[in-house]
């Protein structure tokens, strides 16, 4: 493309990225008359969601009779330690049903139960077996039906396109995006009356994580740069189960389905240690507690050869581990030469979910800047403190589907969008073409493995003011040095100019969660504060943590906790788990 | 638990020994042009293959029962034969080794060649399997008679080597012929949904057994194969007087 | 110190290129991607590779290691003798270095009929009637089956063949219990089901172990038999249809 020519585009929905999230959307905002564009960075059917593999959590009550929304709205709200916005765990808890039902009607093809139902399996903090699943390969069902859905559905996807920058009005509404095409190097200008970010989460700014390296959050920052808040930044996942060794694959998922099956957990002497933490939930405890868990083990003296734990499935026999976790079998034999159903195995926590993100509207996934929408992990509201497992594949569905309607709707009332100026065109190229075909500034490899050598050390399971602000100083260095990027090579398939624009995202992010994490001074879910180990259920307990960039700079604000209205609240208060009208109350079976 | 942390530390990975590519292909050639020749020699050149109670499955079903006298082993081996040319296995090996089409996986083909894979004459006549598999059960049946009767002597019930051997041809070419994929497609295949036809689980569990069996079908058509070879050959060295059966019983 | 090895990566475009050799240090368990990485980051910056999840789920690091169609990420190092030689797929046409333009695949996606449920879900639906799809919705669409699949590697025939991974595709969608569209004709004529020779390289190269030929092409091909080569069955079915 010769200069000076850059191709612009018009449509009335755009929408960043290809998941879960961004595919549902896209699905519901297509319709006739409305032109809609995904953006997605890489293949299309290739995104982190692929990477899910339990299940997704919807209280159809096929195996427990007595689940109901309520339930799972209750067991949604507990895990996230009440920080989650009260509004999205019910209406996600709500229309889960309606969402799953609809991908079996789309094609996708569940376990199903003797009674030829939707088959459901246990989680770790759900009271009942809750799951809808494909055997361990759940979110590669659910992207695949959407995608298939989606080629049929009357929207443009532009694959392997990568937006550098949203263009704005003077009203701070978005008008278009600049991207560009990662085969040839051209760039584009996507004019848009709406735009969706739906571009997942940033845990790749991680060393050992569960997470598509791909997940760097580049959706979220191009928001934050524009000024969407970002709420409750500090809350970073752990799973607790990730493969330890060998070294090139730390961190890959051990999907909890292990323990929902039956799996155990050990320590180097044998014992069953999560009967001490959690005597009630035991291995299928929350998140945070059993990562938590494990951590303590290690730190104890008490881990596996390489800083774990071990999980022991070998007692439910060879023939159910090869039916029930395929992937894991075939994972632990191919990467680590390890046969699951004849012996434990090592696992150690990583860093699997960013329950933090773009602030929404619990009914339109709409953010604080009019016209702009976001849902996916990218958004934040539902999973609070602590994400529970197979609620963030319900999650992509319920407000992917939402963000959608609102995006279109909204796209449909704003008759004119003014189209970006060819200065700002010009600005948003210069910025993009800045590190590229230089030689001798800094690596963006190199950077993005210092960036993942602080968070790992400074925002990781355990964290303290000392940590935090020691965080934040080597942060600023790196900051400092990404202003002398350089990416070598020509604009075609640059895998080095790409990098450069994922570590400036990450390097933004990355500051937020650092300043959240020193400014919540409790321990709650995820967060935990070596120097305050307790929860503050009054004072930081009621307060989400917002973050906008201001300039430079980025500013730490708080407001408060929405609070329940009194129905809901009487959940919490009766002393006993909700369950369905007409069956008897009691736990899992 | 020292013995746990070495278990579980992966030991370098032990290099797997592969045939170089080609001895697949040239296995292949050499077993069925020889079985071909063998096959031309043993049809075209003998009038009976009759030994005593021994029948060889070349001559079976005995067409000389019905006045056909000459060659008699044509009148009957065309629908195995057919079977075995039409079967998915076999012309997986022969696509490949014969026609080079692939010669092996992931390597160059003669450039230039025209391609209509089993789109024209006369690989399209494939999709007449079926109708051999037909046929070739009607085969079977004689072949199950004459293994039995290879155990009645005129003395009354005994076992030769001749007498296993053509069970075990019997029993080998059974499981060829049933594992299948046309009567795998026939018992359940055909079907997109096992429960709403009649006899669901009969249905189901027939189709996965024949599925079982199915993916050794390539074992199964060598083993009877050359089981067919062997007991051919048996009958023909007692014939011709070379070896002296051995009564084990 | 550690063991060193080399790597012969294929670096150019559709103007042409050739393998360069770079030397890497060996870890414990490493897989061909890390070392593909290992280069880009310390070596070639700029070394084209596609790739998402690092974990053998997303299908998209797909290339040729030593002749072999192979996934990167989950072909170990130690598990090959001698030097490696890393190659784009050979079937599509080549972007940059290890990159392809597989585009092809989505276009040939977009022809299949989509599922046509036969009344509304939830459905009820048993385990034994959905296995068959439940194993060909395994695919990660990494297309190795596409590029070792001597139809459109060899002989270029895209025109006349949709590839092994759109056959389980109509497979998936012919034998789902719940789905009343009727894509036979489709599957002989548009998608050229004939095309293939059940040579099974296709099977042998899929990473999650699919049997593409076993379970979908043959079965296919015996549906389509039945419907146009067999007036007997063909009449049957039409009776039971009603």
């Amino acid at each position: 493309m010769a200069d000076g020519m850059i191709e612009r585009l018009s449509y009335d929905v755009v929408i960043l990225g290809a998941g879960g999230a961004g595919l549902r959307a896209a699905i519901e905002a297509a319709r006739p008359g409305v032109k809609v564009a995904v953006l997605s960075k890489s293949l299309l059917g290739k995104a982190h969601t692929v990477m899910a593999e339990g299940g997704m959590a919807v209280s159809f009550g096929n195996v427990d009779a007595q689940d109901c929304w309520q339930t799972h709205f209750y067991d949604t709200m507990r895990g996230g330690k009440f920080l989650n916005h009260w509004r999205m765990a019910e209406i996600f808890a709500k229309e889960a049903p309606d969402r799953v039902v609809e991908l079996e009607q789309w094609g996708a093809v569940f376990d199903r139960t003797p009674e030829g139902k939707i088959s459901q399996r246990a989680f770790g903090a759900h009271s009942f077996r809750r799951l809808a699943h494909v055997g361990d390969r759940t979110g590669l069902e659910l992207i695949r039906t959407l995608e298939y859905k989606g080629i049929h559905s009357g929207f443009d996807v532009f694959q392997e396109v990568t937006a550098t920058h949203l263009f704005q009005d003077d009203a701070g509404r978005p008008t278009g995006v600049f991207a560009y095409h990662r085969q040839s190097g051209a760039f584009c200008v996507f004019e848009a009356k709406a735009v969706v970010i739906a571009t997942g989460g940033w845990g790749r700014m991680y060393k050992v994580t569960s997470n598509s390296w791909e997940s760097t959050g580049e959706g979220a920052a191009l928001a934050m740069r524009a000024g969407a808040e970002m709420k409750d930044m500090e809350m970073v996942q752990f799973h607790p189960t990730g493969m330890v060794w060998p070294p090139g694959v730390r961190g890959l998922l051990v999907t909890e389905g292990v323990r929902g099956e039956g799996g155990i957990l050990l320590n180097s002497e044998g014992e069953r240690f999560m009967l001490r933490y959690d005597p009630e939930k035991k291995d299928l405890s929350s998140r945070d507690i059993v990562a938590r868990s494990i951590y303590k083990e290690v730190q104890a003296g008490r881990g596996s050869p390489h800083g774990g734990a071990f999980l022991d499935i070998t007692h439910r026999g060879a023939d159910f581990i090869r039916r029930k976790l395929p992937n894991m079998y075939d994972q632990y034999l191919s990467l680590a030469d390890i046969d699951i159903t004849k012996q434990p195995f090592e696992v150690a926590p990583t860093i699997h979910y960013t329950m933090g993100g773009i602030s929404v509207d619990p009914e339109t996934a709409a953010t604080n800047l009019e016209g702009l929408f976001a849902a996916g992990e990218s958004a934040c509201g539902l999973h609070g403190a602590n994400r529970l497992g197979g609620n963030s594949l319900t999650d992509l569905l319920v407000f992917g589907r939402r963000a959608g309607i609102a995006a279109r709707d909204y796209a449909a009332g704003r008759t004119k969008a003014s189209a970006p100026s060819d200065s700002a065109v010009a600005d948003a190229e210069a910025r993009a073409l800045a590190p590229l075909g230089k030689t001798g500034g800094e690596s963006p490899y190199q950077l993005h493995r210092e960036l993942q050598e602080v968070m790992g050390e400074h925002a990781a399971i355990s964290r303290s003011r000392e940590l935090g602000e020691a965080g934040l100083g080597k942060l600023e260095e790196i900051k400092e040095r990404t202003k002398r990027l350089s990416a070598p090579g020509s604009r075609m398939y640059n895998p080095g100019w790409h990098a450069t624009f994922e570590l400036q995202a990450m390097v933004l992010l990355a500051e937020a969660i650092l300043q959240g994490s020193l400014w919540r001074e409790e321990s709650r879910g995820a967060h935990w504060r070596l120097d305050f180990p307790d929860a503050d259920d009054q004072g930081f307990g009621k307060l989400n943590s917002i973050c906008r960039q201001d300039g430079t700079k980025i500013t730490l604000s708080t407001q408060p906790v929405p609070e329940m209205p009194e129905e809901l609240a009487a959940l919490f208060s009766s002393g006993h788990m909700p369950v369905r009208e007409g069956t008897d109350q009691g736990g899992h079976s | 638990m020292a013995q746990r942390a070495q278990a579980l530390t992966p030991a370098p990975r032990r290099r797997k020994w592969e045939w170089p590519w080609w001895v697949s292909p040239a296995g292949t050639v050499t077993a069925l042009g020889l079985f071909t020749i063998y096959s031309l020699w043993e049809t075209l050149t003998h009038s009976s293959g009759q030994y005593h109670n021994y029948l060889s499955p070349f001559f079976s079903p005995d067409v000389r029962a019905i006045g056909i006298q000459f060659l008699p082993a044509i009148w009957v081996v065309w629908a195995p034969l057919l079977f075995r040319a039409t079967c998915y296995y076999y012309r997986k090996a022969y696509y490949r080794s014969f026609f080079s089409d692939p010669l092996a996986c992931a390597r160059p083909e003669r450039p230039g060649r025209a391609y209509t894979g089993e789109t024209k004459l006369p690989f399209v006549l494939s999709n007449l399997h079926r109708f051999f598999f037909y046929v070739t059960v009607v085969v079977m049946a004689f072949l199950w008679y004459d293994a039995i009767r290879a155990f009645i002597f005129p003395n009354g019930f005994g076992v030769g080597v001749g007498s296993l051997l053509m069970l075990l041809n019997v029993i080998l070419l059974s499981v060829y012929t049933f594992s299948c994929h046309a009567f795998r497609h026939l018992i359940g295949g055909g079907l997109d949904c096992f429960s709403c036809s009649r006899g669901p689980i009969l249905r189901y569990s027939l189709w996965k057994t024949v599925s079982k069996w199915n993916q050794e079908h390539a074992t199964w058509a060598w083993l009877s194969m050359f089981s067919v070879w062997a007991t051919d050959l048996y009958i023909r060295l007692l014939i011709s007087g070379v070896l002296h059966d051995v009564r084990l019983f | 110190m550690a063991e060193m090895k080399t790597l012969h990566v294929f670096r150019g475009d559709q103007s042409g290129g050739e393998e360069v050799a770079y030397e890497i240090p060996v870890e414990a368990g490493m897989v061909v991607l890390d070392a593909v990485h290992q280069i880009q980051a310390t070596q070639a910056p700029d070394l084209a590779v596609r790739w998402n999840c690092k974990a053998a789920r997303c299908g998209s690091c797909s290339a040729e290691v030593n002749g072999k169609p192979s996934l990167m990420c989950k072909t170990r190092v130690d598990a090959i003798e001698g030097e490696i030689h890393v190659r784009p797929m050979k079937a599509f046409p080549l972007i940059r270095d290890l990159v392809t333009d597989v585009s092809w695949n989505y276009e040939k996606a977009k022809q299949i009929e989509p599922f046509a449920p036969k009344e509304p879900a939830p459905f009820t639906m048993y385990q034994r009637d959905v296995e068959r799809s439940q194993q060909f919705r395994k695919c990660i669409e990494c297309f190795l089956c596409q590029d070792v699949c001597h139809v459109l590697r060899e002989h270029s025939a895209k025109e006349q063949y949709f590839g092994p991974r759109f056959m389980i595709k109509i497979a998936e969608l012919e034998m789902h219990p719940m789905d009343g569209a009727d894509r036979l004709h489709f599957t002989s004529h548009q998608a050229g089901v004939g095309m293939c020779n059940i040579t099974k390289c296709c099977q042998e190269v899929c990473p999650e172990h699919i049997h593409l030929t076993d379970d979908a092409i043959i079965p296919l091909k015996e549906r389509v038999a039945d419907r146009e080569w067999d007036p007997i069955r063909a009449l049957f079915h039409k009776t039971a249809a009603r």
